[in-house]
């Protein structure tokens, strides 16, 4: 009798401890914010800038997906540009990712939010250890995490050939996880996505913490900024829950239409910066993977979002608005 | 049977009790995790947080046309009151919870899908001030309404072993 009473006890000792090597939310974003949070900001990405503009959707993805925004047409955002970080003025060509947010609010109940980084694929599979991976580059030890972790290789392919531009408008920005196009009669098609830029921008002569915003700005004196909106299909031989794994060049391309950038505002006063671009806010038609990261993202952003949320209601940012 | 709860009275109070225990248990645990299941229970979470929203309505609507139990015997008057106070709480956190979840939602634009079956509105722009007074509330109600639950449960089980009186009967 004592025994399994014993075993009673230890049973959820057990499921305890299990659950102690695994990485909380609040743990995950203690870390990306450090030390010393900036109040207000977003704990990734926190330095960035607004941005408007339209998906003008040449209709192509209607036979894959019942989402509204493929429909033919012009579709408003509300997006942002950003680099990854948690210091809203960090310098911007230091920054090893780059980044392009969107937000559609197509109507009340379709709404759709997308967060790319400049990147094509992960460096790991799975949140924990991407954990590991953020404490590995903070404490200068990334050489050899990368070695102890072969997933890394598409990462690393990557890492080793890219060229930081001088322009947001010259990046390619890729949706990294994996997503469903859904129709109504239940098909199926597990999808990337990128934006490809339409500018090629090798340098610029900005210079200073502002370098990017300031190049973004001035360009946009000249006329909008396009990407094409490239989706790329699976097949059954790409593992579509696997953020680590790019797929080979020759799977299906399809270009869904071009996003057109308009207008910016300064982060703070614009929408974006009160938008929480939560990848897994997907309008009908579109649908998450089982990605382990991918899945990982909502809770995280939400701890984010809550406290920055918290602050703003505080008042962070009375300062900033009064001068 | 006069001292005890109509049948439907029974159902809804052990139905809701079942539903908003797994909804608590739910919230704390999604709000932590990065795990895949985290998406599917939040999802979840709405869903019936909706239906709870529906069942109080109902249950409140039943309780008001219909009489219910006195309280036994030989309570004080503050016993009474406070019985009283705490079931008037529980209904108004029952009723709180489910707002304060659509509100968090609706500011923070993020239509809510019941089931698959159809989706809530949602603002079309943001108002995070909005969205951070609501999203507190859910969190800190929803540490009111776990406290209140071990007091009432303790009450209901006090009643039953100590005092022996017919006040955990009269709801089952
Ligand atoms: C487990 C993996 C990840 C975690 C825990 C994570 C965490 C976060 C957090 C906490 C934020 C701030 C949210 C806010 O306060 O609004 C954020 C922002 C962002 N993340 Fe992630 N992230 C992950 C993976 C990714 C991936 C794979 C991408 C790219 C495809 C990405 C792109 C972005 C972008 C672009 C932003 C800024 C969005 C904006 O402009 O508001 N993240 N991330
Ligand atoms: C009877 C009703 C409900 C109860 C008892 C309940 C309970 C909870 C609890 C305990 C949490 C965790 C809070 C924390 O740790 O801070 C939570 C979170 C949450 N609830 Fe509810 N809830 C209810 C209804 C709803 C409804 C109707 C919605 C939306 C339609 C909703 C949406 C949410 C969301 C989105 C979160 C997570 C917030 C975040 O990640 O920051 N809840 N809920
Ligand atoms: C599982 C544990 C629970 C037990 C053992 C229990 C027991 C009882 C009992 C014995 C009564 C009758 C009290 C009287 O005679 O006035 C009662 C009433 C009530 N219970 Fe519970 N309960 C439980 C959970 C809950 C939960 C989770 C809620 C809501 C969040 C709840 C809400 C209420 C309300 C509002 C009343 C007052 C009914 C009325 O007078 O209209 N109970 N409960």
């Amino acid at each position: 009798m004592k025994k399994y009473l014993g075993a009673l006890l230890a049973l959820p000792m057990l499921v305890f401890a299990q659950q102690s090597e695994r990485v909380t939310a609040q743990q995950f974003v203690d870390l990306q914010q450090g030390q010393n949070a900036h109040e207000g900001f977003r704990r990734a990405h926190a330095k960035g800038i607004c941005v408007t503009g339209e998906f003008r959707s040449n209709g192509s993805l209607t036979d894959y997906s019942n989402a509204a925004v493929f429909n033919k047409g012009a579709h408003p955002f509300v997006g942002r540009f950003s680099i990854a970080g948690n210091n809203p003025s960090a310098p911007d060509l230091k920054a090893p990712v780059r980044s392009l947010a969107l937000s559609f609010a197509t109507s009340a109940a379709q709404q759709w939010r997308i967060a790319m980084n400049t990147p094509p694929v992960m460096a790991v599979s799975d949140p924990h250890t991407f954990y590991q991976q953020i404490k590995a580059i903070q404490s200068g030890t990334i050489a050899e995490f990368f070695a102890e972790h072969p997933e890394s290789a598409d990462f690393i392919a990557w890492k080793d050939n890219y060229q930081p531009s001088g322009s947001f408008a010259a990046e390619q920005y890729h949706s990294i996880n994996a997503f469903y196009l859904t129709k109504d009669n239940g098909d199926k098609q597990p999808v990337r996505w990128a934006m490809r830029p339409t500018v090629n921008v090798a340098n610029t002569s900005f210079d200073g913490d502002d370098a990017l915003q300031n190049e973004l700005t001035e360009r946009l004196t000249s006329g909008p900024v396009i990407f094409d909106w490239v989706f790329t299909l699976a097949t059954s031989e790409d593992d579509e829950n696997d953020p680590a794994v790019g797929w080979p060049e020759s799977r299906e391309q399809i270009v869904a239409g071009q996003i057109a950038i308009n207008d910016w505002q300064k982060q703070l006063n614009g929408d974006c910066h009160e938008i929480n671009y939560d990848p897994l806010v997907l309008p009908d038609g579109i649908e998450a993977t089982r990605d382990p990261i991918l899945r990982a993202r909502s809770a995280a952003y939400a701890e984010s979002y809550r406290r920055r949320a918290v602050e703003v209601f505080n008042g962070a940012f009375e300062e900033q608005q009064n001068d | 049977m006069t001292n005890r709860f109509s049948l439907t009275m029974r159902i809804m109070h052990w139905a809701m009790a079942a539903l908003l225990i797994s909804m608590l248990a739910a919230g704390l645990l999604m709000v932590r995790s990065l795990e895949p299941w985290q998406l599917s229970l939040l999802t979840i979470h709405k869903g019936f947080g909706v239906v709870a929203a529906v069942l109080v309505v109902v249950r409140l609507v039943i309780r008001l046309a219909f009489s219910v139990p006195p309280l036994p015997q030989g309570l004080s008057r503050l016993q009474a009151s406070v019985a009283k106070l705490s079931h008037g709480l529980l209904y108004a956190l029952m009723v709180l919870m489910p707002i304060s979840g659509y509100l968090m939602q609706y500011l923070a634009g993020r239509p809510v899908e019941v089931f698959g079956l159809f989706r809530l509105p949602a603002a079309l722009s943001v108002d995070i001030e909005g969205y951070a007074i609501f999203r507190e509330m859910h969190g800190w109600l929803a540490i009111v309404l776990i406290a209140l639950v071990i007091m009432h449960v303790g009450a209901a089980l006090h009643h039953h072993f100590i005092r022996k009186d017919d006040v955990l009967k009269s709801m089952l």
